[in-house]
């Protein structure tokens, strides 16, 4: 207690014990949707602690790469689950954020005055999957190589400039030591750090702005005498003890994957990865990780280099401009009219039709009437339409009028 | 002491010392970051580029194809049967460059057959989209659909190529497969650029 008072005449403890933990005012109906964003930052935790230890390990070089993760996985006390344990715990990670997304398109929580928060999340979200490729290219198995070849020819479909810009990506012509000194020094503390420093933003935003809820009804309209809004809970201990149960199941889930389907039938760990990077050879079934298809997808849909480069790159930035694409005047999809509500199916059902197009082979029809590739190009139009089209429909709609409080009351 | 010492003068003077403090530090950083885009800079590794690859030919067997390691890329050599330079001219209208105008080759593979012997075609392995390896497919209407007369197919995104190594439209390849600089004698196939003042 001594030890406690001391430290408090020295740093702000039980300020920062307050503004986000007991005296921080959460909306009382948040519901399941609430908890990803806790468990992304549970995974985040996994992915830096794994990730120090596989870095003991790891040699970047051409020449050892490969070996080190093969010695570290199958010689090293413990290795093969540290290792699994950040594999499983990067498409996870995934999995959790793409739920944590869905959320915010369900209710809204992207509108004002959280669009920060968003472009935050959203920031976050692209910087994750360029550390995810540079980690999917370190341990230089034959897909490592040939996503980092892909990848990183990217910029070549600029006019102009395109050649030099990838050259001076890779750091030479083609991919080389060069390249994967650069890709593991960005995985183990470029990127780490920006991630960091993005987290907090995004976490410092939602305190600031408070958390949107199921309703989309601002709590901070109705307060209490004493200033705390009269809808609102303390994060602790109440979403504190909720979040725990909802760790506990998460784990369950997590381990088992990591325990009886460590490979995740091809999606965690490729059958063509336990080959050495070979630069002469393509793998004959190439996909990106799963979390990636369905970008992936949309620029194969594209029967153009530019073309499709430009298509991806639009199916990454739109969801960026969702604070703006929005015209509602309501928040939640309780509350938005049948127009919200198709579009949303409409574009998650395109969304994961693409992820599954992605991981299909080009030449292997996924439905047997309608070609690979036109099947593509519609579900893209789809996708795409979902976005362009919203400053439509949600100005025409009709919505239903929000209660003024949680629970209808008053 | 100071001898303006109105406050207007004063103040106006400390403005502009903060601009230009300001515009310094900005100029400053900038420079400084200079070094680490420089650090950044394409680091060639040493490709002789006229380092010539002998390849002996006599094995190489109708229809088959070998894949030669020439300066870090596949380049492959196959023997096309009559059969096979039979499907190039049908192929013509179908194709995004069927005269290689946009595409990259020596002068003397500018033709139908890109090649200097209408048999042997030398190609680099390379895919002009994303730079994967395409597959050698030279079975005819197989899983590549019924008007597939044998070429390359391309894993990553789906490009095709016909027997010259030349694309088909409706592909993400924007131009046909590169043939390198080669010189073919009997059946001795040399990669690369002939010596100063040897023949082409």
């Amino acid at each position: 207690m001594r030890l406690f008072i001391w430290l408090a005449q020295r740093l702000p403890l039980r300020e920062w014990y307050q503004r986000h933990l007991s005296h921080y005012y959460v909306p009382k109906n948040l519901n399941i949707w609430y908890l990803f964003g806790a468990l992304a930052t549970l995974l985040l935790i996994n992915q830096l602690i794994t990730g120090i230890w596989l870095t003991f390990g790891y040699s970047p070089t051409l020449s050892g790469a490969f070996d080190s993760v093969v010695h570290y996985v199958r010689d090293v006390p413990s290795g093969w689950l540290i290792r699994e344990l950040h594999a499983a715990g990067a498409s996870m990670l995934f999995a959790v954020l793409y739920l944590h997304l869905f959320r915010g398109l369900l209710y809204g929580s992207y509108q004002r005055p959280r669009e920060l928060v968003w472009l935050l999340g959203m920031g976050l979200f692209l910087v994750l999957m360029i550390e995810a490729f540079c980690g999917y290219v370190l341990p230089w198995g034959n897909m490592s190589y040939w996503a980092a070849q892909v990848i990183m020819d990217l910029p070549t479909a600029i006019p102009g400039i395109g050649d030099d810009l990838a050259n001076w990506l890779r750091g030479g012509e083609s991919i080389s030591q060069v390249t994967l000194s650069r890709l593991f020094a960005l995985h183990v503390i470029g990127i780490p750090l920006v991630i960091a420093f993005l987290t907090l933003l995004h976490l410092t935003g939602v305190r600031h702005v408070g958390a949107n809820n199921p309703e989309g009804i601002e709590i901070k309209k109705h307060l209490s005498p004493d200033g705390t809004p009269l809808d609102g809970i303390p994060f602790h201990p109440y979403y504190t003890i909720r979040d725990l149960l909802g760790v506990g199941v998460f784990l369950l889930v997590f381990v088992g994957i990591v325990f009886f389907f460590p490979t995740g039938g091809g999606l965690i760990l490729e059958p063509a990865n336990a080959i050495p990077a070979n630069p002469l050879q393509t793998p004959a079934h190439i996909a990106p990780a799963w979390y990636l298809t369905p970008f992936y997808a949309m620029l194969r849909a594209v029967p153009d280099k530019l073309g499709g480069v430009i298509t991806m790159a639009a199916g990454l930035a739109l969801p960026f401009l969702l604070p703006w694409l929005d015209r509602s005047k309501v928040k939640s999809m309780r509350y938005k009219g049948r127009a919200s509500s198709f579009m949303l199916a409409v574009m998650v059902i395109s969304f994961i039709g693409l992820g599954i197009l992605g991981l299909t082979p080009v030449d292997h029809a996924v439905l047997p009437f309608i070609g690979n590739q036109l099947l593509a190009q519609i579900l893209t139009a789809l996708y795409l339409l979902y976005f362009l089209l919203m400053p439509l429909y949600t100005k025409f709609e009709a919505c239903r009028e929000p209660p003024d409080r949680i629970g209808g009351a008053q | 002491m100071c001898s303006d010492s109105d406050p207007d003068t004063r103040l106006s003077r400390r403005r502009l010392l903060i601009h230009t403090v300001e515009a310094l530090s900005i100029i400053g950083l900038a420079g400084a970051s200079i070094p680490l885009l420089r650090a950044c800079s394409p680091q060639g590794v040493a490709v002789k580029k006229n380092a010539p690859l002998k390849q002996d030919l006599s094995a190489l067997d109708v229809g088959q194809m070998i894949t030669l390691n020439w300066q870090g890329k596949p380049v492959f050599v196959i023997r096309r049967s009559d059969a096979m330079l039979k499907t190039l001219a049908p192929n013509a209208n179908q194709l995004r460059d069927p005269l290689s105008v946009e595409s990259k080759q020596p002068d003397y593979a500018k033709n139908i057959y890109r090649a200097r012997d209408p048999h042997i075609l030398v190609v680099v392995g390379v895919c002009t989209h994303l730079s994967c390896t395409p597959s050698y497919r030279p079975d005819q209407a197989g899983d590549l659909g019924p008007d597939w007369r044998g070429g390359f197919f391309c894993p990553c995104h789906g490009s095709r190529f016909d027997l010259a190594g030349r694309v088909f439209q409706g592909s993400p390849a924007p131009t046909n497969l590169t043939v390198p600089p080669y010189q073919l004698v009997g059946n001795i196939l040399t990669l690369g650029e002939p010596n100063p003042g040897e023949h082409t």
